[in-house]
């Protein structure tokens, strides 16, 4: 049974696929861009999706598709105008499907109440195009199978014979020309009814006409064939099953001892098949004959067959489907290959071999090559954005539902193709920002025309590749953020000093702290316990960036920059206290040389720099990850200027700067523990392991550092409540240095 | 002897489990995606029993049919129309197209086999 389950999770992988195509393709309908072939697509997804439920005896879903097949049958049939309610109606029935196949997928019970609410929707619609059309809904299925039922029923009647007693059968086969336009082979059938029992045959050919009128293609001959079986007649009838209508055949059973009149049946049948009984013609020696010809030259037909057969297996299909751990195992072993390289690289530089000998050469070859390897094989794991994209326009239909406001999605750049782990970890932030969008961006429809905009609300969805890293923006036209709630909420919940001086993008970027919310009543949907520094940390943890920026009464826009890969990173190694570390590339803005002029203490160990005009906090790398316990002098030391998330900047001290490479991301998680302040591991070309950092979180500890040796009256137990203030503080010493200017 | 059967259903599962099926029963088999792949296929192979789905993108069934029998080559190759429509008309319709018979979706491994040997030469 093993092949059958592995067919059953394809067959799963392949509803996800067509539930994909299915709201696509109703979302197309909806907003008019849908092209002719797209409701042929939608049915065909359903329709697919019964096809393999039936295989697999999934009852329910059986069900369901069906019902929702036969609605979507009429409007394809152009019986059927499908109306936004209708369309509705199906969204709605898309996401029950959904549901329906998840929830079978896991072995789960769904409730019965839903499908069945939803079943009778269906039906409605169905009905109602149904009765518009005059017409019933197609469900002719079962009525198909029972063409012979009732003659096999009513000869045993007949009869009375055991079905174990053998029978004696006279078959009358004569064949039309459609038989042969389709395909159809007297000998086969022959053959089959051989396999029934002990047969006689005599080949009728009087009505073959001389060579020079005989069309190679007409039916001239007719069989007459007498059977003794065990079978019954409706084992003879399955044998003809397919020709009912391209030949002529009249079957009826030689009674010997039961009273049973043959001719009233023959006349019985022939009334049943429309045709009355032709005489037989014997011409018994040159059957044989003819059926051995026939048969040798089927033999050389086959051969030849056979041959031209092999030649179509290379053709078909132009992808393969591959387990995801055998990528997962070829991505770790190109990443070994890289590391393999890089130690190649160093050893043959130590060894001053000279850069244009043929080794050094042979050597850069082997770089690029490794490079485009892993390359390429990270493009294997790359998938487009587009399913998660769909996703989202559920959440949006739910969420609006919920509300009770009108939005409308817009998605661009779904082609965008991102490495698949990324992907996976994207739908939770996407769900909870477009949720947030909805809930507290996009205004009610009174009061969106109130203020002169369209009544239904309008978020975007983007993706785009900007220098080796993904961008994704969810935008609303929403009200914005509203700057005034956000201050007194934040002081409130005494985030901010009150007579702190924010700029329009700091507040806005408040929304970011941990356990803020502006919500006034917690509601269903955004407000679950999980803020935006939810949505934060998990764009951090995929080693992305999420900023903000919003105009009142125009909207907000979030946008997200992530890595392409999760395996590889672009990073500066630099050196602190003899030990090396990994700065992400794409935090840093500038690295310079500090004067001392430029630096400034501002009490306990917090020190800013003075770079063009402002003024930065200045981190000691070495003492905040516990290298040194005394600060670091910034005169020899070099210092890495760093972007935080929403636009906040650190400069941070560092001893020297080695160089810059790309790495492999080893996760430190996994072979070791987590490490605050560090993202993960790399081994270096020597060798060596060193440690990535994670900036976002180094600066946090340095804040915390700070406000201990500051005897600030907050409980520093690094968790994540006792952070928030810290930040919060954070704003605003940055922007005092301002006025000692 | 092994005969050789092309299936065109442009379901993955379906493919797998007739793959499954007709491999089981001693068959060697090829598959295409839609008609049009088919009939790529079907170009320079000669299956001794082709099953076809109706609904297909590209190309449907009843096209791909069509495209079958107007080749010389393949007009004797019998076509098995594999569908859960069982309305009369769609039957009626690959009749008229060439099909030679029918399997009503979901299939009976059984009497799929039994159709296919009462079909194959």
């Amino acid at each position: 049974m093993d092949t059958m389950a592995a067919i059953k999770q394809t067959f799963f992988q392949e509803c996800e696929e067509q539930l994909v195509e299915l709201e696509s393709g109703l979302l197309a309908l909806e907003d008019g861009t849908s092209e002719p072939d797209t409701i042929n697509a939608v049915f065909r997804a359903v329709h697919s999706i019964k096809g393999g439920a039936g295989a697999f005896g999934l009852e329910q879903l059986v069900r369901f598709a069906h019902a929702f097949e036969t609605a979507l049958d009429l409007v394809r049939g152009g019986k059927l105008t499908a109306t936004r309610a209708i369309l509705k109606t199906m969204l709605s029935a898309a996401d029950v499907l959904a549901d329906l196949v998840r929830i079978t997928r896991e072995d789960g019970v769904a409730d019965d109440a839903e499908i069945t609410r939803m079943v009778q929707q269906l039906e409605a619609i169905s009905h109602g195009g149904a009765a518009a059309a005059g017409s019933q809904p197609a469900d002719a299925e079962p009525a198909d199978d029972l063409d012979f039922v009732p003659i096999q029923i009513s000869l045993a009647d007949l009869i009375g014979a055991g079905p174990s007693g053998t029978r004696s059968f006279k078959i009358r086969f004569e064949p039309k020309t459609g038989f042969y336009a389709r395909a159809n082979e007297p000998l086969v059938m022959l053959r089959e009814i051989s396999r029934l029992g002990a047969m006689r045959v005599t080949c009728d050919q009087t009505r073959l006409p001389s060579l020079t009128e005989l069309d190679p293609e007409g039916a001239y001959l007719a069989w007459e064939i007498h059977l003794d079986t065990e079978s019954d007649e409706s084992a003879l009838r399955d044998i003809f099953e397919f020709v009912e209508f391209d030949c002529d055949i009249s079957i009826e059973e030689k009674q010997v001892e039961a009273d049973f009149d043959t001719d009233a049946f023959a006349q019985l049948m022939s009334l049943a098949s429309g045709q009355t009984p032709p005489m037989a013609q014997p011409l018994e020696p040159r059957t044989e004959q003819i059926a051995a010809e026939i048969a040798s030259r089927n033999e050389s037909e086959t051969a030849n067959r056979k041959s031209d057969a092999n030649k179509g297996f290379n053709q078909a299909g132009a992808t393969i489907r591959v387990d995801l751990e055998r990528v997962e195992r070829l991505i770790d072993l190109v990443g070994e290959l890289v590391i393999n390289q890089a130690m190649l690289s160093q050893r043959v530089a130590e060894a001053r071999i000279a850069r244009s000998s043929a080794l050094a050469m042979g050597l850069d070859e082997l770089e690029q090559l490794s490079r485009e390897i892993q390359d390429s094989v990270m493009a294997i794991r790359a998938q487009p954005v587009k399913p998660i994209f769909q996703r989202m326009s559920r959440v949006v239909r739910e969420a609006a539902d919920m509300t009770g406001k009108s939005v409308t999605l817009h998605c661009d750049g779904d082609s965008t193709e991102v490495d698949k782990t990324v992907i996976e970890r994207l739908t939770d932030p996407l769900t909870h920002m477009i949720r947030n969008a909805i809930d507290h961006g996009i205004e009610k429809p009174e009061v969106r025309l109130a203020a002169g905009k369209p009544e239904s609300g309008h978020i975007r969805l983007a993706a785009m590749h900007r220098s080796g890293r993904v961008v994704i923006e969810v935008s609303d036209d929403g009200g914005g953020i509203n700057r005034e709630r956000v201050r007194s909420a934040a002081i409130a919940k005494g985030l901010i000093e009150p007579e702190a001086q924010l700029s329009d993008e700091e507040i806005d970027n408040l929304i970011f702290l941990p356990g803020f919310s502006t919500a006034a009543t917690v509601t269903d949907m955004s407000g679950r316990g999980v803020g935006m520094d939810v949505v934060k940390r998990s764009i951090q943890a995929l080693g992305g960036r999420i900023s903000i920026a919003s105009t009142p009464g125009r909207g907000s826009t979030f946008v997200m920059s992530l890595p392409l890969t999760l395996a590889v990173l672009d990073g500066m190694i630099v050196s602190v206290a003899d030990e090396t570390l990994i700065v992400p590339l794409t935090a840093i803005v500038e690295t310079l040389k500090p004067s001392t002029g430029d630096i400034y203490h501002m009490g306990g160990d917090s020190r800013v720099i003075r770079i063009r005009d402002t003024f930065v906090p200045l981190i000691d790398i070495g003492h905040v990850l516990g290298y040194r316990n005394k600060l670091a002098d910034p005169q020899n030391c070099v210092v890495v200027l760093i972007d935080l998330e929403g636009h906040a900047r650190r400069a941070l001290l560092v001893d020297t700067i080695q160089g810059q490479r790309q790495v492999v991301i080893k996760s430190l998680e996994a072979n070791y523990r987590r490490v605050d302040g560090i993202a993960a591991a790399t081994i270096l070309g020597d060798g060596r392991v060193a440690l990535i950092l994670d900036v976002d979180a180094v600066v946090e500890n340095a804040n915390g550092k700070a406000a201990s040796s500051a005897s600030e009256s907050l409980d520093l137990d690094h968790d994540t409540h006792a952070r928030a203030p810290q930040r919060a503080h954070d704003f605003a010493t940055e922007l005092e240095p301002e006025p000692v200017e | 002897m092994k005969k050789t059967i092309l299936t065109v259903d442009d379901s993955r599962t379906m493919r797998e489990m007739l793959k499954a099926t007709l491999l089981g029963a001693g068959y060697e088999v090829m598959q295409a995606e839609d008609g049009v792949h088919g009939l790529e296929v079907l170009e320079g192979a000669m299956p001794d029993v082709i099953l076809t789905d109706i609904n297909m993108p590209r190309m449907d069934g009843f096209g791909f049919i069509e495209g079958v029998r107007r080749d010389s080559r393949y007009r004797s190759v019998p076509i098995l129309v594999l569908t859960t429509e069982g309305e009369p008309e769609k039957k009626d319709r690959a009749r008229r197209a060439g099909a030679t018979g029918w399997i009503v979706k979901p299939f009976d491994p059984e009497k799929l086999i039994n159709a296919i040997r009462r079909l194959a030469a």
